[in-house]
């Protein structure tokens, strides 16, 4: 693999891509929250920042934010050749992702049964725009890491390929690092 | 290779045919992929300027009646968007793709099925707007599509734009990343940072600012969809929003974008120049940091595209001053070509003139763009014609001929045929009259007062705007000649023999040390670089006075070093056959099924299809699992 071969850094292509791609991403995410704080008072109908529950939101961030420790050791446990316990915590990286997306339907319902809906306001269309698409990102993780799991599984993933669980881990932590900033910044900031 | 004990690992039979037709469907070669985006661009670009023609026509006299408003909106939306997105950033793309792993010395891009996967995105992106004309016609709100205007237009016009450029900017992206990894990690022994040649230097910086710009627009482009298609009020001031909001996103992206299009051609002059004056670039590391600088400095001058849109003064007063900075590290960079010239021993080959003409048109739009950053100057030029002549010199007058530069210098490389000089040579003196005579006089009716973006100006404005007018639309049929004649010039040469020699412009970088066009692995031994101008250094020494003097004929590339060609790949270069040993990439379906899914899932945006939303889906799933599950190389399966 490529990884066999001498790059000019030193580092395998795909774990480079992974951090150019992520570079990538903060500017993506950078927008969608410039927007939001555009328009965080912005609300005509009324419903705004005090819908937000942050002591539920504050779990499932937690639970969210747990899952990189379980990620890193996954990555770790490849790293020995570990495998049996790489599959493991890859496994519980992904159910604690799942854990937050469905904080995150429940938090949506919610909020659409107290009158805030995708249309009601600038307010409300940047926020469920924001969050839905980091939602779709961790989403997108949880299917990398259950495939991870499955293609170590039927071994098509080998012992030697750390660098697989490292560039999804990657991914993964990233996802984490922006739901810290959309936590603080829309979350915690305008409702406190 | 392995190929055939492998192919009952994938569901299909893995591609294993390099040459003939269905080849290039499942192609990963970099030289392949180069060579599809140049024709699709080429082919775009004669769509983009029958556009242009048709809007010129229209413009020939006042109140005529040749179009009606709609189709002049959709026609001058439609050849802004073609010579942006399909024409100038796909040919940047091609030559991006053909030079980058030849210049650096790789046999191919870091990620080959990612690259082939950029280009028929693009591809499908393309055809994927152009569907609109069919669908209930084309996007008609400019290809800056303001919002709100855009947002309260009736019919799916503007969901197209949306979301075509939704999908030509994962194209971009995906390029981005792949280009970016190449040139960092792909570069052969002893190619450091300041041994790279200089078109390796703004590819660099291009792809850096893609890969910055496209997420910017993509959010402002899903905005827009949101708000055209699920009803959400991003732009909507009715609902309290602000209508600066896309214009601001937008141009965030948008000047960069503007330097997208204009680096890789300033990448390909500074190659050109130094070969045809026999002279090293001059201020190679000024020309490298300018690049550099024009990249940081490019995300700090976009509101300079919204002085009339009421920002305030202090705004105004900022982005003026950093518009003006911007013109210094452009600035250098003209002074630095002209200075390799200077005292050089010129040869005015057709890749030459076209990039002198880019030099000299490049200037003008440069000038003419600085008197934009003075704000007052601005408000009386903004909306009229004097902003078309100033962009059209910098897209036409700078990116075009530059590209039209590197057409001609790379043709034999990629070909194994040299273009005729004769023709080429009509072909630039046509096109430089023709493309003066077109941009040259909006500057005047511009600043006579003459709107842009309406599809009829009154006679009031008075007869030397109509003037200047008639000598535009004869302008634009006299660049249409010009590259009938570069069509012909083609036919004439793709019929004659494959006769063009190895080094038929003595060439300073590492491509030309291979055969044209090159093997499929590019070099049978990984050059091992010691020198700025690798290649014209194996082929000169410099006396004591500074001169090139030819080192000894047939001498090799060992005898030059005084050391063995080393292969920092195979390992165990075998002289005779070497290339029996390289592994390349193989070719993969698997890109191009992962494609169809993406216009499949852009339609079902527009039509709020869940039905095709789930085919889309599902074809976009099952091509990336058949692409992850696939080995790069039959033979790297453990």
């Amino acid at each position: 693999m490529q990884a066999a071969h001498e790059t000019t850094l030193g580092i395998d292509h795909r774990k480079l891509a992974i951090w150019v791609f992520l570079g990538s991403e903060f500017l993506f995410f950078g927008a969608f929250i410039s927007t939001f704080l555009l328009y965080v008072d912005n609300t005509p109908e009324g419903l705004g920042v005090e819908l937000f529950d942050i002591p539920f939101t504050s779990i499932s961030s937690f639970v969210l934010l747990m899952s990189s420790l379980t990620m890193v050791l996954a990555h770790s446990a490849h790293v020995r050749r570990d495998m049996r316990r790489a599959r493991l915590w890859i496994l519980a990286t992904a159910l604690q992702g799942a854990v937050f997306i469905g904080g995150q339907a429940f938090e949506f319902t919610t909020f659409v049964r107290e009158g805030m809906g995708l249309t009601t306001s600038p307010f409300s269309g940047a926020f469920f725009v924001l969050t839905g698409f980091h939602g779709a990102h961790v989403t997108i993780g949880i299917i990398m890491l259950l495939s991870l799991w499955k293609l170590i599984g039927i071994g098509r993933v080998t012992p030697m390929e750390d660098v697989k669980t490292e560039i999804v881990g990657l991914y993964w932590h990233f996802v984490d690092i922006i739901w810290i900033i959309i936590f603080t910044v829309v979350y915690q900031i305008p409702a406190g | 290779m392995a190929t055939a004990t492998a192919t009952s690992r994938s569901i299909l039979a893995r591609p294993t045919a390099e040459t003939g037709w269905t080849s290039w469907f499942t192609t990963v070669d970099h030289k392949k992929i180069g060579i599809m985006y140049a024709i699709t661009a080429f082919v775009f670009f004669l769509i983009g300027g029958l556009e242009a023609i048709l809007v010129r026509l229209q413009l020939s006299e006042p109140n005529a009646t040749v179009l009606t408003a709609e189709q002049y909106n959709q026609l001058f939306t439609m050849h802004g968007l073609t010579m942006v997105f399909l024409v100038v950033m796909p040919m940047g793309a091609a030559f991006f793709n053909y030079l980058i792993p030849l210049q650096i010395g790789a046999r191919d891009v870091a990620f080959p099925r990612l690259n082939a996967f950029s280009y028929w995105v693009f591809l499908f992106g393309g055809l994927f707007l152009y569907s609109s004309f069919f669908l209930g016609g084309a996007p008609n709100g400019g290809w800056f599509a303001y919002a709100p205007l855009s947002t309260s237009m009736p019919g799916n016009n503007m969901a197209f734009y949306s979301v075509g450029l939704q999908i030509l900017g994962l194209s971009s992206l995906a390029a981005s990343v792949n280009f970016i990894t190449t040139i960092l990690n792909m570069r052969a022994p002893g190619m450091t940072f300041m041994r790279m040649p200089m078109f390796i230097w703004m590819s660099l910086i291009v792809n850096f600012l893609l890969l910055f710009a496209m997420p910017v627009i993509a959010v402002a482009l899903f905005q827009l969809t949101f708000d055209g298609v699920f009803g959400t009020s991003f732009f909507n001031p009715a609902a309290g929003a602000d209508p600066l909001l896309w214009q601001h996103l937008f141009w965030i992206f948008g000047h960069p974008e503007v330097y997208i299009l204009i680096l890789p051609a300033m990448g390909i002059v500074s190659e050109i120049l130094p070969v045809f004056s026999r002279k090293p670039l001059f201020g190679y590391a000024a020309v490298a940091f300018a690049g550099a600088a024009i990249g940081f400095i490019g995300w700090g001058v976009w509101a300079h595209h919204m002085f009339a849109a009421g920002l305030g003064p202090v705004a105004r007063a900022a982005f003026g001053l950093s518009t003006m900075f911007i013109a210094v590290p452009t600035g250098i960079k003209i002074f630095n070509w002209v200075f390799t010239m200077w005292g050089g021993k010129l040869r005015f080959t057709t890749p030459m003139l076209f990039a002198i003409g880019f030099v000299a048109m490049f200037t003008i739009g440069g000038l003419s763009g600085v008197t934009h950053s003075v704000v007052p100057h601005d408000a009386q030029q903004t909306d009229t014609y004097y902003v078309v002549a100033h962009f059209h010199y910098v897209l036409f007058g700078g990116a075009l001929f530059g590209l039209m530069a590197g057409t001609y210098y790379w043709w034999p490389k990629v070909t194994g045929r040299m273009l005729s000089e004769k023709l080429g040579k009509v072909h630039f003196w046509i096109w430089f009259i023709g493309f003066n005579l077109t941009f040259g006089p909006m500057h005047f009716a511009g600043l006579l007062g003459q709107p842009r973006r309406t599809y009829q100006y009154g006679p009031e404005l008075g007869d030397t705007v109509t003037i200047w007018n008639r000598i535009a639309t004869f302008g634009a049929l006299v660049i249409a000649l010009s590259v009938l004649v570069f069509t012909w010039n083609v036919i004439k040469t793709q019929r004659g023999p494959k006769d063009a020699p190895d080094d038929p412009w003595d060439a300073r970088t590492l491509e030309w040390l291979t055969s044209n066009p090159p093997a499929h692995y590019n070099f049978e031994e990984i050059p091992v670089v010691t020198h700025r101008d690798e290649f014209w250094y194996r082929k000169y020494a410099e006396d004591a006075e500074g001169r090139a003097v030819p080192r000894q004929a047939g001498g090799s590339t060992t005898e030059v070093q005084g050391q063995p060609p080393a292969g920092g790949d195979t390992g165990d270069p075998d002289h005779g056959d070497g290339h029996e040993h390289i592994h390349m990439p193989n070719p993969s379906y698997w890109p191009l099924v992962m494609t169809f899914g993406l216009p499949i899932a852009g339609y079902a945006v527009i039509y709020r299809s869940l039905v095709l939303a789930a085919i889309g889906g599902l074809l976009m799933f099952f091509g990336f699992y058949a692409w992850i599950i696939e080995p790069v190389a039959e033979d790297d399966a453990h």
